[in-house]
């Protein structure tokens, strides 16, 4: 059996996780194991070598020619496909698209619900008691209670002047 | 501070001392996680001098933690291959990080429970390790280390996707959660792939340390979390422990079973290996690490009695190739290695008499038959 990486030399390194439900196998010679970092239980996903042999695949987004490129870091589809890693934070915003069907494959859901940086929790709050508020305005709206239409008014101009206040997360959209 | 790698790191032999729960059969915790910089391209893709900057406003910030009051801090142009190889044998560097230079860094605390990666794959890469069973006092060590940093440093994160990484693969908590495991009678038994496949399943990835199932080196195999967006990090904590128990439990079961059903299988098996661990005069790392598994697993069935199991423990470390060249001034060539790993060990076992030819005691064998304990 070669070795799926180098094409060349025998594979004795065989290795199996399951990806998306499925079983997926690689092998591997011993030079390519080391270089992958496969042998280094502490670095290692298979999924991110498959994302190198072109699992990624799917991230292609359907403009041939028009390569989307990142502008803060210049990184591009093709760099992603060919290393499997994005070039900087704002790689996320530009490349969002094609992303979206490789993460629903890779994890357990496409949102994050662990930590929050303390600095952003409280905007992470504003956000949410704002967009209530409008939802509670459009409703006073419809129901012509222009008093209450008012007080809500002076809430949510408050609440976004105090959002504008605070550190941003990033990307914001 | 000024001091080098070798004579910050704890001796081989006491550091296998340390003891946690469950360390019969869970050999180490690790939580890590991955951090970037806002404002500054992963490492993977920056210029050298990114680098460097991102370095200078990391360093300072790791070094300034109340946990890193003692430690090693050093940047990986200053360490020779030979401590890098070192750190790498110890787990506390990743090969990844150990083949870094100019501009990648690293910081580690006085008990070598916590260690900071500073340029790897991602600006930066913290980890906790605790020997025995302990991921749930490994993250929440971290979790504060992490809060403390975010203070001063602008880490990048998006409500939507959480942490942003340089692979997506660990996008979201930036959490990888691992745990080091001695299975040899699922191993013996053959039922490792099987218990490997049901793992999986759950999204576990386990890893052997070469290849799969039955040809993992030494029986160490290692369980980690491989999904890291969409679940809170003390959900993928408590996920793992279920399975960690279970495996604890399988493996204790597979011992009981096979002391049973099989004895003269298993003591063939420690028998064997003692026969040639302490008496070769050639070996290689490969071969030590599986017959060490086989004495470690001796020693925990009482079949060496005396024996602590920090004794083989050490040894699964100082017969690694560059624990090996340590202390000696002359470069050893792979075939000199294997002579050099079998004249310590015969040294280092001469005092260990064969193994017992049935287990003794009035312990019911396998169950809760512990090791003596130390505390
Ligand atoms: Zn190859
Ligand atoms: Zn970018």
């Amino acid at each position: 059996m070669l070795c799926n990486v180098c094409k060349e030399n025998e594979a004795t390194v065989h290795l199996t996780q399951m990806i998306e439900g499925k079983i997926k196998k690689v092998d591997l010679c011993e030079p390519c194991s080391k270089s992958k970092g496969v042998d280094d239980p502490t670095g290692f996903s298979l999924a991110d070598l498959l994302l190198g042999l072109g699992a990624a695949q799917e991230s292609q987004a359907a403009t041939p020619g028009l390569e989307l490129s990142c502008p803060q870091c210049g990184h591009t589809q093709a760099d992603f496909k060919k290393s499997g890693r994005l070039g900087c934070p704002r790689c996320y915003e530009v490349f969002r698209e094609g992303l979206e069907g490789l993460l629903k494959s890779m994890h357990k859901g496409t949102k994050h619900v662990g930590k929050v940086p303390l600095s952003l929790q409280e905007n992470k709050t504003m956000k949410e008691r704002l967009k209530a508020l409008q939802g509670e305005l459009e409703a006073a709206v419809c129901r012509e209670d222009f008093e209450s239409a008012a007080t809500l008014r002076d809430k949510i101009k408050q609440t976004s002047d105090r959002l504008q206040s605070l550190p941003v997360a990033q990307p914001e959209s | 501070m000024s001091s080098t790698i070798h004579d910050f790191l704890i001796p081989a032999g006491e550091a296998a001392k340390r003891s946690g729960p469950a360390d019969k059969i869970v050999l180490s915790s690790r939580v890590r996680l991955a951090r970037n910089l806002k404002q500054f391209p992963f490492p993977g893709t920056g210029k050298k001098s990114d680098r460097l900057k991102v370095l200078d406003v990391l360093r300072p910030a790791v070094e300034g933690l109340p946990q890193m009051a003692e430690r090693f801090s050093d940047t990986l142009d200053n360490l020779t291959p030979m401590d890098k190889q070192i750190l790498v044998e110890r787990h506390l560097v990743s090969r990844e990080h150990a083949a870094k230079g100019a501009g990648s860094g690293l910081v580690i605390n006085r008990e070598e429970t916590l260690c900071v990666m500073i340029n790897e794959e991602d600006h930066l890469r913290m980890q906790s390790l605790r020997p025995g069973l302990q991921l749930r006092e490994a993250w929440r060590t971290l979790d504060n280390v992490d809060s403390a940093l975010e203070g001063p440093l602008d880490f990048a994160f998006s409500f939507e996707l959480g942490y942003l990484t340089a692979c997506p693969t660990n996008l979201g908590t930036g959490i990888r959660v691992s745990a080091m495991l001695h299975l040899p009678a699922l191993v013996l038994s053959e039922q490792i792939n099987q218990i490997i496949q049901a793992v999986n399943k759950l999204g576990l990835a386990v890893r052997g340390l070469y290849g799969e199932g039955t040809e993992a080196l030494g029986n160490v195999f290692q369980v980690s979390n491989q999904m890291t967006l969409g679940e809170t990090e003390s959900d993928i904590v408590e996920r793992i422990n279920k399975v960690l128990a279970q495996l604890i439990d399988h493996e204790e079961n597979a011992r009981a079973s096979l002391l049973e059903k099989k004895p003269s299988m298993l003591f063939n098996h420690v028998g064997r290996a003692y026969g040639i661990v302490a008496n070769a005069h050639c070996i290689s790392s490969k071969e030590t690490m599986n017959l060490l598994s086989l004495m470690r697993l001796g020693v925990d069935l009482g079949l060496f009695p005396g024996v602590q199991r920090s004794l083989v423990d050490e040894l699964f470390v100082i017969t690694q190739p560059a624990h090996l060249q340590l202390g000696l001034s002359e470069k050893l060539t792979a075939e000199e290695r294997d002579l050099a790993r079998a004249d310590m060990l015969r040294e280092r076992l001469k005092q260990v008499r064969r193994p017992a030819q049935s287990v003794s005691g009035g312990g019911s064998g396998g169950g809760g038959a512990d090791k003596p304990s130390k505390t």
